[in-house]
């Protein structure tokens, strides 16, 4: 364990000190020959699409009517980000690496390539024991569109839970895929929820049966490869009655001037006395300095406490892309259940965040928590957009509700817009916002204990984001307190 | 012997006001110097000019640390080359627990210094060890820093960071300020803990009663930005009963 933690601490120093002078570590992009969908988007792309992945019909045309209601919305303006006009007819819909045409049976069939793009990433795919430090830890890497290998998968597979990519998912156990995809996020959710309900290439499928607690954490990493690609990924997570599942999502790009466009659907079903806990790290290319590059980061999150005395935990990390927006939420349909988001946002030179969660109470007894930190720097600008929702019938809910903007530099911008609506008298609805600065004060008091400013600003900021930083898992919470430091390099002195 | 600290006619300035107008003052390794004077005569400036505060700008005149240009360094260089200040007002920083701060703290200062980190089971037994010395319980190192302290607890702090940090040279600014006679005595007999022939001292204070405890080899009388007096323990005593007219009255001239 010692030896594990070890290798931590260096690698993060490696990284630390790759990362001085704006430099983005994972801005290399892997060579490798990739099956590719000619740019655009109509019926066809879809179809080739499916037929790529061997669907069944009834996936075919889930994703054509999808393409349907798609073509006939409007992508949303209401957000507080400004970005150009994306064409949607010039990105590409599909890119799989080639050598993967055939499928790796195992591990060791994967190209070796790309085991090492995961290396330098840092996040290996083999099983080892870095990560199995403290707990395992399964990962399934999504590769573009395609995801690459599974690991841990026989010791889940004793237990039961189902862990694998989604289109295996749509293979090995279509009953499940059929009965829940859509079910949380349906097609004509959102725009962004319907392009990707239409193109969606992979991602990631959790089930977890009956009374099972899953023995280790989960693990996705995403990575946006291919120049112009789109990366469309879909993730289904169900919690069977009285199950509980730790799941983690971190994400990366490589350095880029075009702007890349991701846009996720992440769906949770959470069923009686079930819980799922869902963080995300994502530290996707924010673009350099002056704004150029960085991924539009368009995602649809959102978890469905379907049952009585459910509960489902989002946890993220967000210091990454150009453009933010995303808001994971919780419908807190069953009574008793319980929904939670805590969030720290991190907007750093010309970054926009727009993020936050939504919280539906419509079961009785029902509660909400929202904890979110905001830190904004450089020029960029970051909002915190909240809706909690008490419905007619939800007697006794309950909720919370912490809002914390940090501002560093004078150039930067926080924005904070909680909507309310309530329809129940019985409800106790909570709400606390600050905002503050770093002070001056601070800043010399730490830098006359020997840390230089850069360090200062991560400690000040660490502490101000404690409270979320507590509810990753242990494992990453260490990482993703370095992840703040370097995100901030640069927006003092 | 020679000196550890040396500040030559120093000048320095805060925005459009002069307010150190040539102070010089050389302190030897081990010793400890009182400063004393009315307020706004510059006492918190000269911590301020010598640890490296932003916004205080010196003019003219020199300041030499065991032979090294104090005034060219960053404020964390300062803190690594031994200089060490304990705040008048020190700062809370929510959400940081005493014990990361400690541990961070003596972290950089230790790779400023070519030294390797402490790890962490090493850590905990020396600030456990530090703590102890000082009175002070587990719990104080779990809060979070400063946050919620009193100020004789804030205080403790502060000489608990100097004891972890071992500086050359430690300014303690007002130190005293706040502090009923039982923290005054704790505080006292912390940083007499901390005397060593290697370690100066230079003691900022407006009133003689810390000087009850840190026994100081000089006192000086800072008026006006200038040292116009120095004299042994005795002056302090003396001032305590006279006041600080005459010699403020004597600078004017």
């Amino acid at each position: 364990m010692r030896e594990a933690k070890a290798t931590i601490d260096d690698a993060t120093v490696n990284q630390v000190s790759d990362l001085a002078g704006q430099n983005y570590k994972y801005g290399f992009v892997t060579d490798i020959d990739a099956d590719r969908a000619p740019n655009g988007l109509n019926a066809d792309i879809i179809r080739f699409i499916s037929a790529k992945k061997e669907e069944p019909a009834w996936l075919l045309d889930w994703r054509l009517e999808a393409y349907e209601r798609w073509q006939t919305m409007e992508e949303p303006e209401w957000a507080h980000v400004a970005y150009p006009k994306i064409d949607y007819q010039d990105l590409c819909y599909y890119s799989a690496p080639k050598s993967m045409e055939d499928g790796p049976k195992s591990l060791d069939d994967v190209d070796p390539e790309l085991l090492r793009t995961y290396e330098k990433l840092g996040i290996p795919l083999v099983e080892q024991e870095v990560l199995a430090g403290v707990r395992k830890v399964a990962v399934d890497a999504v590769f573009d569109s395609v995801s690459v290998g599974t690991t841990f998968r026989e010791e889940l597979a004793k237990s039961g839970v189902i862990f694998c990519s989604f289109s295996e998912a749509v293979r090995e156990h279509p009953e499940l895929v059929r009965k829940y995809l859509g079910s949380v996020v349906p097609q004509s959710d959102n725009y962004f929820a319907a392009l990707n309900s239409a193109v969606f290439s992979d991602g990631s499928f959790v089930y977890i049966p009956p009374g099972v607690h899953c023995p280790m954490e989960l693990s996705t990493y995403f990575r946006i490869n291919e120049a112009n690609t789109g990366q469309f990924e879909r993730t289904l997570v169900i919690a069977d009655r009285g199950a509980y599942v730790s799941y983690l999502e971190g994400c990366t790009a490589p350095m880029r001037d075009e702007n890349q466009l991701h846009a996720a659907v992440v769906e949770l079903v959470a069923l009686e006395d079930a819980e799922i806990k869902y963080s995300t790290v994502q530290n996707w290319y924010p673009g350099d300095a002056e704004g150029r590059g960085g991924i539009y980061n368009f995602v649809t999150k959102r978890g469905d406490c379907r049952e009585d005395r459910s509960k489902i935990s989002w946890t993220q990390v967000e210091t990454g892309s150009a453009v933010t927006w995303k808001y994971p939420s919780c419908v807190l349909r069953g009574n008793d259940s319980v929904g939670e988001f805590y969030s720290i946002a991190i907007s750093n030179n010309m970054q926009q965040v727009d993020s936050g969660t939504k919280m539906l109470h419509l079961g009785r007894n029902t509660s909400s928590r929202i904890i979110s930190k905001g830190i904004s720097a450089g020029r960029s600008s970051n909002a915190y957009r909240g809706k909690v929702s008490v419905h007619r019938k939800a007697q006794n809910a309950r909720n919370f509700t912490q809002c914390d903007s940090l501002l560093i530099g004078d150039r930067s911008a926080a924005h904070t817009v909680p909507y309310i609506e309530v329809k129940n008298q019985s409800a106790q609805i909570e709400h606390e916002a600050t905002t503050s600065k770093i002070s001056d004060d601070q800043l010399f008091y730490c830098q006359q204990r020997g840390l230089n400013a850069e360090e200062a600003v991560a400690l000040i900021v660490n502490g101000f984001c404690r409270e979320v930083l507590q509810h990753l898992p242990m494992e990453f919470a260490v990482e993703a307190q370095k992840l703040v430091g370097i995100s901030l390099e640069g927006s003092v002195g | 012997m020679s000196a550890m600290l040396d500040i030559q006619n120093l000048h320095a300035r805060v925005g459009e006001a002069d307010i150190l107008k040539g102070l010089s003052l050389s302190v030897k390794p081990g010793e400890v110097h009182a400063i004393m004077g009315p307020n706004g005569s510059g006492k918190s400036t000269l911590s301020y000019v010598l640890s490296g505060r932003d916004h205080y700008e010196v003019t003219q005149g020199s300041v030499t640390l065991d032979g090294s240009d104090l005034l060219a360094m960053s404020p964390e260089e300062r803190a690594w080359a031994g200089v060490f200040l304990a705040f008048q007002y020190p700062l809370e920083i929510p959400g940081v627990t005493n014990m990361t701060f400690l541990k961070t703290a003596l972290n950089a200062v230790r790779k400023g210094r070519g030294e390797s980190e402490l790890d962490a089971a090493s850590f905990l037994r020396l600030v456990r060890e530090k703590a102890q010395g000082l009175g002070m319980r587990d719990d104080m190192l779990k809060r979070e820093l400063n946050v919620g302290f009193s100020g004789g607890e804030k205080k403790r702090n502060e000489v608990l960071q100097m004891a972890l940090l071992e500086p050359r040279l430690a300014i303690l600014d007002e130190t005293d300020s706040g502090l009923d006679v039982d923290a005054l005595r704790i505080v006292g007999e912390g940083v007499n803990a901390l005397r060593s022939p290697e370690r100066s001292f230079v003691v900022i204070t407006h009133y003689q009663r810390l000087l009850d405890y840190i026994k100081p080899d000089y006192v000086h009388v800072l008026a006006k930005g200038q040292i116009i007096e120095t004299g042994s323990a005795d002056l302090a005593h003396q001032l305590e009963k006279t006041g600080y007219a005459d010699y403020v009255d004597r600078a004017h001239a």
